[in-house]
């Protein structure tokens, strides 16, 4: 049975709109800085840097917010999961979005008031926010801050490793943004999910026994 | 048997040191007898040497028997271990200096002697012709230093004759040493007034104020010469001496900061020619001793990155589509 509950509070949405404006910005001015070319300047060069630099701070500053907040909130319960099982519960997921979904098969892991996330959710948003976030954030100021990056650990320059590894993760958190949009349109309605995040309402379903 | 001479007379002078002085003495021997491996005239050169190689000298003032002991003027000194490792260390000082100087007290003409070129001994000579010093001579007529003070700069202003070493055809030495001793040589009067003002009436230079727009400017200045962006690139000349005015000066970060970096064609230019395209990386010389945002770019993890981000909107464009057919 579906019912319309505040699902996402005031300041979970505020944090969120902040982060994916940081995330979006992050990933303009990185492009325009690895792709620089006099030709087809996407940013200018210099404003790219400055503006990375800045929003790399801010997302450094919204990131120890939602690290401390799930250390000391209730919304840290939303990033625990238990790993027994995870595997059959993300194949089964997956096959959902595959082909289950296409046959009109119901929802194998339906949001309720106490699962937000369904497994793929689940585990990405922990890869994402307890994985590559914080090294993104640490690569990023080792780049801020060369002096502070090992000079030539395995005889390779100590930069260029941190900046392979801050633009591979980087790229990630790109491939990241583009899936969590796309599969944000598989809701209500292809809208429905935007709509939660903006005004916190989102149809959910009764809670069952059996937790992700 | 002339070195065996040499080298006696050496230890000799070692040898009848006092006891006090004698490991000093004995240095200094054995710093001679190693600087003879690369100079015949060593022991010529320290009678000029025993005075300019020190900081102080002794004047004798023979009528009232007395010893009077002076300094030596900062810019008279010549250091024994730069001068023996710099590009002209088989010189004899009289090969470039007149014969007068064998005279003590030294005349006051010497003073305006005039100083040889580098075009006076190498150019349009067939064996430096790979150095393209008469190029370098017009780039150095053209640039900022000449017009500014066409009486009193030459060569040696910069390339101080009794120590210059060079850095940029040495694959033995690093870029970062380079860097370091080609800045040193414009700091060396651009941060020190009582240098500069000799050669210019203008006003003393902030030289961190003015470079102040650079992001991570510690970083710029351990990464890059000066003159990359002080001068305009030539194809001839490997070391640029076309010295520009301050607003001609390279601000855009594009322009090292790129695919096309002028890094390559300036501070790189050596290892281009020398090895193209090593470890898959666009500008591949420039990561062994930096890596510059923007201008090194590894070939594989890009062409990963973009067949990854076309699998993904592959895989997105198959389920939009199955969403429609099956109108989900």
């Amino acid at each position: 049975m579906s019912k319309l509950s505040y699902h996402y509070p005031l300041i979970i949405r505020i944090w969120h709109i902040l982060n994916a404006l940081c995330i979006l910005l992050l990933i303009a001015t990185g492009i325009s800085m690895y792709y620089a070319d006099p030709g087809r300047p996407l940013i200018e060069f210099s404003w790219a840097v400055k503006l990375h630099n800045f929003t790399g701070i801010v997302l450094s500053f919204s990131y120890l917010i939602f690290f401390f907040a799930n250390l000391f909130t209730e919304n840290g319960c939303y990033y625990r999961t238990k790993w027994k099982g995870i595997i059959n519960r993300l194949i089964k997921q997956g096959m959902y979005y595959m082909f289950g979904m296409f046959k009109g098969e119901k929802k194998p892991f339906p949001i309720t008031e106490k699962r937000k996330f369904n497994p793929l959710q689940h585990i990405s948003y922990i890869m994402i926010m307890y994985l590559a976030v914080p090294f993104v954030i640490i690569s990023g100021l080792g780049l801020m801050f060369p002096e502070s990056v090992l000079k030539a650990p395995f005889g390779v320059g100590g930069i260029l490793i941190t900046d392979i590894l801050h633009v591979a993760t980087g790229f990630f958190l790109s491939l990241f943004l583009i899936i969590h949009i796309y599969v944000s349109t598989i809701g209500a309605s292809k809208s429905a999910n935007f709509k939660s995040i903006v005004n916190g309402y989102a149809l959910v379903e009764e809670d069952e026994e059996e937790e992700d | 048997m002339k070195k065996v001479l040499i080298l006696l007379n050496v230890l000799l002078i070692a040898s009848s040191a006092t006891l006090s002085a004698q490991s000093d003495s004995a240095k200094k021997a054995e710093a001679l007898v190693i600087y003879m491996e690369v100079n015949d005239y060593v022991v010529e050169n320290e009678a000029c040497l025993r005075c300019h190689g020190e900081s102080k000298y002794i004047l004798k003032d023979e009528s009232m028997e007395r010893e009077i002991t002076q300094s030596m003027c900062r810019d008279k000194i010549i250091e024994r271990d730069d001068y023996y490792s710099m590009v002209h260390k088989s010189f004899a000082c009289l090969d470039c200096h007149s014969y007068d100087y064998e005279v003590f007290p030294h005349a006051y003409e010497l003073r305006l002697e005039p100083t040889f070129t580098c075009l006076d001994c190498h150019g349009y000579d067939e064996d430096y012709a790979q150095y393209h010093f008469e190029d370098i001579e017009v780039e150095f007529q053209e640039s900022i230093h000449m017009s500014a003070n066409p009486d009193n700069f030459t060569c040696w202003k910069c390339h101080d004759p009794h120590s210059y070493r060079t850095f940029v055809r040495d694959d033995e030495k690093s870029v970062t040493e380079a860097i370091a001793y080609n800045n040193d040589i414009c700091l060396s009067c651009h941060s020190d007034f009582s240098r500069f003002e000799l050669l210019t009436d203008k006003d003393e230079i902030d030289l961190l104020d003015t470079h102040s727009w650079l992001p991570n400017q510690a970083a710029h200045f351990r990464s890059v010469r000066c003159i990359e962006c002080h001068t305009s690139l030539s194809d001839s000349v490997l070391v640029a001496h076309h010295v520009q005015t301050k607003d001609l000066a390279v601000r855009n970060c594009i322009e090292c900061h790129s695919s096309s970096s002028i890094l390559m064609g300036s501070l790189y230019k050596h290892q281009a020619i020398e090895s193209r395209g090593k470890l898959g990386f666009v500008n591949a010389v420039i990561l062994n001793e930096a890596y510059v945002i923007g201008a090194n770019r590894n070939k594989v993890l890009s062409f990963a990155g973009v067949m990854i981000f076309l699998l993904t909107l592959g895989g997105i464009s198959v389920h939009i589509v199955a969403r429609i057919i099956f109108k989900k």
